[in-house]
């Protein structure tokens, strides 16, 4: 009994021992702002923006941000950085996450946060109508495309593996899904038509992830012949490393990805320099160092070759996101809602 | 021989296989300032951690009304999710109450090289984090798998990655007892000529399985709530392959979130109900024994 | 006969457990050992790893407190409700993580009531390290109960009632006599709902905010990594933690007396 005591003590203090280590290392993982700043001017308060960002953009923000903080404007200018999936960081800061400067991949996670009344309503009223990057939906193959894949009609040939990620998860889905219809629709089919490539099109994916980076992943796994994917995400997988090679068919939809600050900011004037040095020439020449295709006209496509599809589309020309999310993509009536219920009762026979 | 099992579902019984009375263990009522302050802190602590989090989750399933919820609950891809959830984790839950007893069995009374390691690696699942363990299942069962085994995307790789992530259970709530069993009894069965099987059937499964139900019980629950590992080696084919929490997921995302909660509520009550079905199981074979 | 058994369940263990770990061995080390250091030692990395031990100490903490109380009201006592507590005990586990984070929003979340009030106190819960404590905690509630509760039953309380009937105060009789008996699957527990809390992702996922160098745990950190081509680095913090893991789960086996292992 004594002994068993005795061993309880010493357990007693090696478990304290570890407790203090650990509270030592809490003390320098506190959620208070690093104290060592990045800014360096000593007159001025340090003003610190929180950038709240789907998921690709990462790479290109943190060289943006490093830019910025070399300007008269950004000198005194931290930044707290998050970035994830375009849907959950919208409901994120929907409920409750801290930003001053949001950036999605869809049009209608920005919508989100307007009728949240977070983001003034007249966030898109400028020449680029709020958006600061484009890029295109492109077929990502093997590596010297040994499937030969050059259109959207290589993508329901037989046998043929399409990957895609699901768009009941994926923004990413709805352009690759869209794009797919607009290339249809744009040169003369019918909207019954656009509709049946679609079905035709999901019956050939074996795979539904749920981000586009996952959907990448799985490609560059070895699974499926062709992706279906954001240009900039082909560049940026062959930046990495990967096998693979991209084509941008004739026919695609221009991907527009939006940018705003929020109403709720408390740092409105530096957030706004933020944002207008993000449609400066330099912050345009780092995104297309990363593989976006610059909004302004005229900017430094630092030497990345986008090629012009002749037959490039918008969105709009689909009758926009909203119009297209409720007609498409509905859970209950949505036509791609249909088509996956019509593929999955005859797959599950 | 075993002693009443007030502690219910999840403790396991540790039997005394001796003849003579065992010594309840005395029940003391519930009086006095120290537990009722104990009691008052725990009911505190899940109500402000688990029960009240998970009641605004109810309550948002209900938001819609019955017929909303109902609505949510019987949508094909929900029904379809639902099937597959259950009915994969009810397959996993009973693979793994005959592999883990067995491997806890092994475990126990075999001798078996570096049965040390192996034994502390039967709790990894637990550490792994979801995304690591599919990224380590997609690989070896993948389409580049070294073993040559592809069976990635398929409904066979859920039931896997679920095998996975529920291995501990079984085994662990099994093992203490297999210790704790008095060898007595299979000893003189087997020398009145008794052969292994029926000692293992007549002799040693009775004393264990109630901790068999309880592993079960967890390792069902388990299987239901998956999420990050099947996703990644399931492909997550609607219809298919997607499982219930894939298709919440997907709710969220779509901003339906009173229908993502009203399909984890279905998954909350399929899941109280088996917990409590093995419960009462327990206390069963506990009477019985 | 047996065997055929043992060589079935060995089996099973190396194609459904084994295989797949020393895959990650493999893969975290396939280029050589310098890009795991590189990673190791990131900024971003080491903050993650900070971020991870706090939330997963205060975790620890927590439940232990409240595993070894819900455990002695288990099998030491008697009242209403018991069986509703008990079955309770287990539930969280089949909440999908999804839905934790969800449910914690729900609740604490800056737009409603309660959140609302905290924050005017100046404490944020959500999107910040209280929240993922107590996602963390929610996904471990039955461990440390799990481990502690058959122990406490097949001890009996015939010493706990001696020292009763010799003078001894309750807390002085859970001092000396409980808490020494229970103490290899105290330890158990605690090491289970250690390397549980390590390795737990979409819970805290949802609450964290991911904000990078903030609230990004290594499980977080390595999903990110992953998905930006930095193998290396998503395996060897992987690696790292499963390592820990493992570690903790061998001293606590020979801490542990008899009853967990031989």
């Amino acid at each position: 009994m004594i002994m068993g005591f005795w061993r309880g003590k010493r357990r007693v203090a090696s478990v304290t021992l570890a407790a203090a280590v650990l509270m030592g290392l809490s003390g320098c993982a506190s959620t208070e702002p690093d104290t060592e700043a990045a800014a360096s001017s000593s007159e001025g308060k340090t003003v610190e923006l929180s950038l709240v960002a789907y998921s690709t953009p990462q790479a290109a923000f943190e060289e943006i941000i490093a830019a910025f903080q070399q300007t008269d404007a950004g000198k005194n200018v931290k930044f707290t950085q998050s970035y994830g999936g375009s849907g959950d960081q919208s409901r994120a800061v929907e409920a409750g996450l801290p930003a001053d400067f949001v950036m999605f991949s869809l049009e209608t996670d920005m919508t989100r946060l307007v009728d949240a009344g977070m983001v003034d309503a007249g966030w898109n009223s400028d020449e680029q109508k709020g958006m600061i990057t484009d890029s295109t939906v492109a077929l990502v193959t093997r590596k010297g495309n040994p499937e030969g894949i050059k259109d959207w009609s290589d993508l329901t040939k037989k046998g043929v593996e399409v990957i895609t990620p699901n768009p009941f998860a994926s923004g990413g889905a709805r352009w690759n899904l869209m794009a797919g219809y607009g290339a249809q629709v744009t040169n003369g089919a019918s909207e019954a038509e656009g509709e049946q490539y679609l079905a035709d099109l999901l019956a050939n994916v074996p795979v539904q992830d749920e981000s586009a980076r996952a959907s990448l992943q799985t490609f560059t796994g070895g699974k499926g012949d062709v992706l279906i994917g954001y240009e900039n995400e082909a560049i940026f997988a062959q930046q990495n490393g990967q096998d693979i090679d991209y084509v941008v068919p004739d026919s695609t939809i221009l991907i527009e990805n939006p940018a705003a600050i929020t109403s709720t900011t408390k740092h409105p004037k530096e957030a706004q320099a933020f944002l207008d040095f993000v449609h400066g020439e330099e912050a345009q020449k780092i995104f297309a160092e990363n593989g976006y295709r610059p909004v302004v006209e005229g900017a430094d496509t630092a030497g990345q070759d986008f090629p012009e599809p002749t037959g490039l589309f918008t969105i709009d020309d689909l009758g926009g996101w909203d119009e297209v999310a409720t007609k498409f993509f509905d859970a209950d009536k949505g036509i791609v809602t249909d088509i996956e219920r019509n593929l999955g009762v005859s797959v599950e026979k | 021989m075993t002693s009443t099992n007030p502690a219910g579902a999840g403790v396991s019984l540790l039997p005394r296989a001796t003849p003579a009375p065992p010594a309840t263990p005395k029940r003391r009522p519930l009086h006095g300032s120290g537990q009722a302050i104990g009691l008052g802190f725990v009911v505190l602590y899940l109500s402000l951690i688990v029960l009240i989090p998970l009641a605004a989750v109810v309550a948002k399933g209900q938001e819609n009304g019955f017929s909303g919820f109902w609505k949510a609950v019987t949508t094909p891809e929900a029904a379809s999710t639902l099937k597959l959830t259950i009915g994969a984790s009810l397959v996993v839950a009973l693979i793994n109450a005959v592999m883990g007893t067995l491997i806890a069995w092994v475990l126990v009374r075999e001798r078996v090289p570096g049965r040390a390691l192996l034994d502390a690696l039967i709790d990894l699942p637990f550490a792994l984090p979801t995304i690591v363990a599919g990224l380590a299942l997609l690989t070896v069962y993948g389409t580049q798998s070294p073993v040559g085994l592809d069976i990635a995307y398929t409904r066979l790789a859920v039931v896997v990655a679920l095998l996975f992530v529920t291995l501990p259970f079984v085994v662990r709530t099994v093992q203490p007892v297999l210790l704790e069993l008095d060898t007595e009894m299979e000893q003189a069965a087997a020398s009145l000529g008794a052969g292994p099987a029926t000692i293992f059937f007549r002799i040693v499964l009775p004393n264990i399985v109630p901790a068999i139900a309880a592993g079960t019980a967890l390792s069902f629950a388990r299987a239901m709530s998956e999420f990050g590992s099947t996703v990644l080696i399931s492909g997550n084919l609607p219809f298919k392959t997607q499982v219930a929490s894939v298709h919440i997921f997907n709710q969220l995302e779509g901003d339906n979130l009173a229908g993502a909660a009203a399909v984890s509520t279905v998954l909350l009550v399929v899941s109280l109900v088996v917990l409590v079905a093995l419960d009462l199981l327990q206390r069963w074979a506990a009477r019985r024994g | 006969m047996r065997p055929a058994l043992k060589g079935v369940a060995l089996l099973y263990l190396t194609f459904l457990l084994v295989i797949p770990v020393t895959l990650i061995f493999y893969r975290t080390f396939e280029n050589g050992i310098q890009p795991v250091i590189d990673g190791l030692t990131d900024p971003a990395t080491i903050h993650a790893f900070q971020i991870t031990a706090v939330v997963a100490f205060w975790a620890v903490i927590a439940n232990t407190i409240f595993g070894v109380t819900t455990a002695i009201l288990l099998v030491r006592h008697d009242f209403r409700g018991k069986r509703v507590l008990n079955a309770l005990i287990d539930l969280p586990l089949a909440v999908s993580p999804v839905i934790v984070g969800l449910a914690l929003i729900l609740v604490y979340g800056s737009t409603t009531g309660i959140g609302q009030t905290l924050s005017g106190i100046g404490v944020k819960v959500i999107f910040s390290i209280p929240g993922m404590v107590m996602a963390t905690i929610f996904v471990c509630i039955p461990l440390v109960v799990r481990a502690v509760a058959p122990v406490l039953e097949e001890i009996g309380d015939d010493q706990e009632q001696a020292a009763a009937t010799l003078g001894a105060g309750p807390v002085q009789t859970f001092l000396r006599i409980t808490l020494p008996s229970i103490r290899g699957a105290l330890a158990y527990g605690v090491v289970l709902a250690l390397a549980r809390s390590l390795g737990e992702y979409g819970a805290v996922a949802v609450v964290s905010g991911r904000l990078v160098g903030r609230t990004q745990t290594v499980t977080l950190l390595v999903q990110e990594r992953y998905l930006n081509f930095d193998q290396e680095t998503a395996y060897a913090c992987a690696l790292l933690l499963v390592v820990t893991a493992v570690l903790a789960l061998i001293v606590s086996r020979l801490l542990a007396p008899k009853e967990i292992t031989r």
